[in-house]
């Protein structure tokens, strides 16, 4: 009865199966979700378990109601007609009420209505229409859809939900590659730390003997704290322009890093390191963190992974002010020399492959700038880029004596 | 048996109805959320209203899911076995039960609080799978399967430090509490400080909402800080005045509302 909601989730890559289906089935056997609201919670319940995931549901959800409305099977015709009558008394006010008369009724507004979202969707632009369409909002406030989503967060209604749902191309990098990173993770998990710090919890077992067969047979327990990767990393990501050409890889990559590191740091950059960094792409221009602080905030025992295709002009990189989205003061051969001085154990993962990166000036320029420590974005490169960030490490000497490395 | 919010709790519909699903689908209900939101208390004011007894087992980075099951005392069985003692030669004496085994244990159903299970190692939930999903584990000391007479409702809150498996979380229900609109909060209000003045009551969430919106902030208040400093502000008797126009003062209290050193130096720096 709801299989076209399960497929349209499975098809957007949310991760739903079977099990959560036949749970929802057993709910609204049950009677849990009786009124469109209902099973709205229900179903988001049911099958979402991330809450990155919750805005796509919004979207499939919002899709679902309209489509099933214009279709109108008989089982959903309960939801329809609960759905209807929610709209009409709750959202609209007398004027807009008569506007829908005049457009032919809601069934006609809600084949409207879709029409405008599969356009929308399509066309990554062009809000005006959007907007202009009287009645549509009424599916906005209900939080049904993307919009209506955003709506409710940014308070000011039509205008900033139609540019979020534009901006959308830029998306924060989404972690929903987890289940093909495991490959990367086995990488990654060269860079192990191993320290034993705090609790002592585990038993040391060469130590018990030893100690009860000195305290004649008496039993004296020796305990040792548990080794665990105490390793620290900071990431910073290259995103939008030609970067999204790798945004699967880079994905993948974040997953698994986030995975394996207890203590990851990441930021954002465009193109080239500059004065300003940021945590959420989408905020990118009012939400920023100045390279200057973050490389204040985390001890130089952090290790730095730079992740881009260093793709771009030399311009952008020699002179002040080359920067293609800001005017910033110093170069950024500046900034790449500060931050690589202060975190000396440092990579850059190049997701271009490596045969291209002698034809691009700017790659070039860069590599020399993390002395040559530049990397693939392959297994065989990740893991050579993990093995310089460990090696790298002993050079620097100031090492505790309770670090154990292996190798 | 359905959960409706309490006198002290208000619940928004969608949380109802992910209350409610958990409790007639007897599945563990997951519940993220910023911190503040009101997590832990669900649970609380879950077996308040139905009348159920709580066992909470609060998670640390250094909890094992065994020991949520039962733990040996091996070391306490060798030495009343150098001892002498009699109780050794019965291995049950040494097995110390864990919060599963006892809210499993009981005879009425109980609600079960896993709280801040993102705390605890990475493979911690995954221990776990066949217990929540069974209800049922075995303890191999004793050789005896340990079934839930009742299954208990299980309520698990996370703040999102680690992920999650997806085998853990395809046995849950998911729930985020978003944080509650202007309407929500008045009523959250209400109740914790019955017959506030409407006036005052809208200044104070002004305030509130204004500091949430300052960019840069570490650690934004949540409801259970408002909640504190609305206290704080009606002992003193404070916000009575309107602010002068153009002038914008950082409101008092604010060290109940901002918790972090770096943030109330921003805000500072921003409204002096």
């Amino acid at each position: 009865m709801f299989l076209q909601l399960f497929y349209a989730l499975k098809h957007e890559g949310i991760p739903v199966s079977l099990r959560e289906y036949l749970t929802l089935l057993e709910a609204v056997k049950a009677g849990l979700g009786e009124t469109v609201d209902d099973f709205y919670s229900l179903a988001r319940t049911i099958l979402i378990k991330h809450e990155e995931h919750l805005d796509r549901f919004d979207s499939i959800f919002s899709q679902y109601v309209a489509g099933s409305m214009k279709l109108s099977p008989t089982d959903l015709s309960k939801i329809q007609e609960e759905w209807l009558k929610y709209v009409t008394e709750n959202n609209l006010t007398d004027e807009e009420k008569a506007m829908i008369e005049a457009m032919g009724g809601l069934e006609e507004l809600a084949k409207r209505f879709q029409e405008l979202m599969e356009e929308q969707q399509e066309r990554h632009q062009g809000g005006s229409k959007w907007i202009g369409t009287a009645g549509t909002s009424p599916f906005g406030a209900n939080g049904y859809n993307p919009a209506g989503y955003r709506i409710g967060q940014s308070g000011s209604r039509n205008r900033s939900a139609v540019k979020v749902w534009d901006k959308r191309e830029f998306k924060d990098l989404s972690d929903k590659e987890e289940l093909n990173t495991r490959n990367l993770k086995m990488a990654l998990r060269r860079l192990r730390v191993f320290t034993r710090q705090g609790h002592e919890e585990e038993l040391d077992l060469d130590k018990t003997i030893k100690n009860t067969s000195k305290n004649a047979g008496f039993l004296q327990i020796e305990m040792v704290p548990e080794r665990k990767n105490n390793v620290k990393v900071l990431m910073l990501f290259d995103i939008g322009g030609t970067m999204d050409d790798h945004i699967d890889l880079c994905s993948k990559l974040f997953s698994a890093a986030k995975y394996e590191f207890k203590h990851l740091e990441f930021y954002y950059f465009h193109n080239c390191l500059y004065e300003r960094l940021w945590k959420e792409n989408r905020r990118r221009f009012n939400n920023i963190s100045p390279t200057f602080d973050v490389m204040n905030k985390f001890n130089d025992d952090y290790r730095l992974i730079i992740v881009g295709d260093a793709s771009m002009s030399p311009w952008e990189i020699l002179h002040p002010g080359g920067s293609v989205e800001h005017n910033n003061p110093e170069s950024g051969l500046v900034w790449m020399d500060c931050i690589t001085k202060k975190f000396k154990h440092h990579v850059w993962i190049n997701p271009n492959p490596k045969d291209m990166w002698e034809y691009s000036e700017s790659t070039r320029i860069l590599k020399q700038c993390v002395n040559d420590r530049m990397f693939p974005l392959t297994m065989e490169g990740l893991s050579s880029a993990m093995q310089m960030l460990k090696t790298s490490n002993k050079r620097s000497t100031n090492v505790s004596n309770s670090e154990e490395r292996f190798g | 048996m359905s959960f409706k919010g309490t006198e002290t709790y208000i619940a928004s519909n969608e949380l109802q109805v992910a209350v409610n699903a958990a409790i007639h689908l007897e599945k563990p209900l997951l519940v993220k959320g910023e911190p503040g939101t009101g997590k832990t208390l669900l649970a609380h004011e879950i077996a308040n209203s139905l009348g159920k007894k709580l066992i909470t087992w609060h998670i640390k980075s250094t909890t094992k899911a065994q020991q949520g099951l039962y733990e040996y005392d091996a070391v306490s069985r060798l030495r009343d076995s150098q001892l002498g003692n009699d109780k050794v030669h019965d291995i049950a004496n040494y097995i110390v039960k864990g919060k599963l085994w006892e809210a499993f244990d009981s005879e009425e159903s109980v609600v079960l609080l896993i709280d801040e299970i993102d705390k605890a190692d990475i493979e911690f939930p995954n221990d776990l799978l066949l217990e929540l999903d069974k209800m049922e584990f075995y303890c191999y000391e004793t050789q005896e399967t340990v079934i839930a007479k009742k299954r208990p409702i299980i309520i698990i809150t996370s703040n999102n430090e680690k992920e999650l498996p997806d085998a853990f979380l395809r046995r849950c229900l998911f729930h985020f509490i978003r944080f509650p609109e202007e309407e929500q909060m008045k009523q959250i209000v209400d109740v914790h400080h019955p017959g506030l003045k409407e006036e005052m009551l809208n200044r104070a969430l002004s305030e509130f909402y204004r500091l949430r919106k300052v960019n840069g902030i570490k650690k934004r208040p949540s409801t259970s800080e408002l909640v504190d400093w609305i206290s704080l502000i009606l002992r003193d008797d404070l916000l009575k005045d309107e602010p002068e126009d153009g002038k914008r003062k950082l409101p008092p209290h604010l060290g109940s509302l901002i918790k972090n050193e770096q943030d109330l130096m921003l805000l500072e720096r921003m409204f002096s």
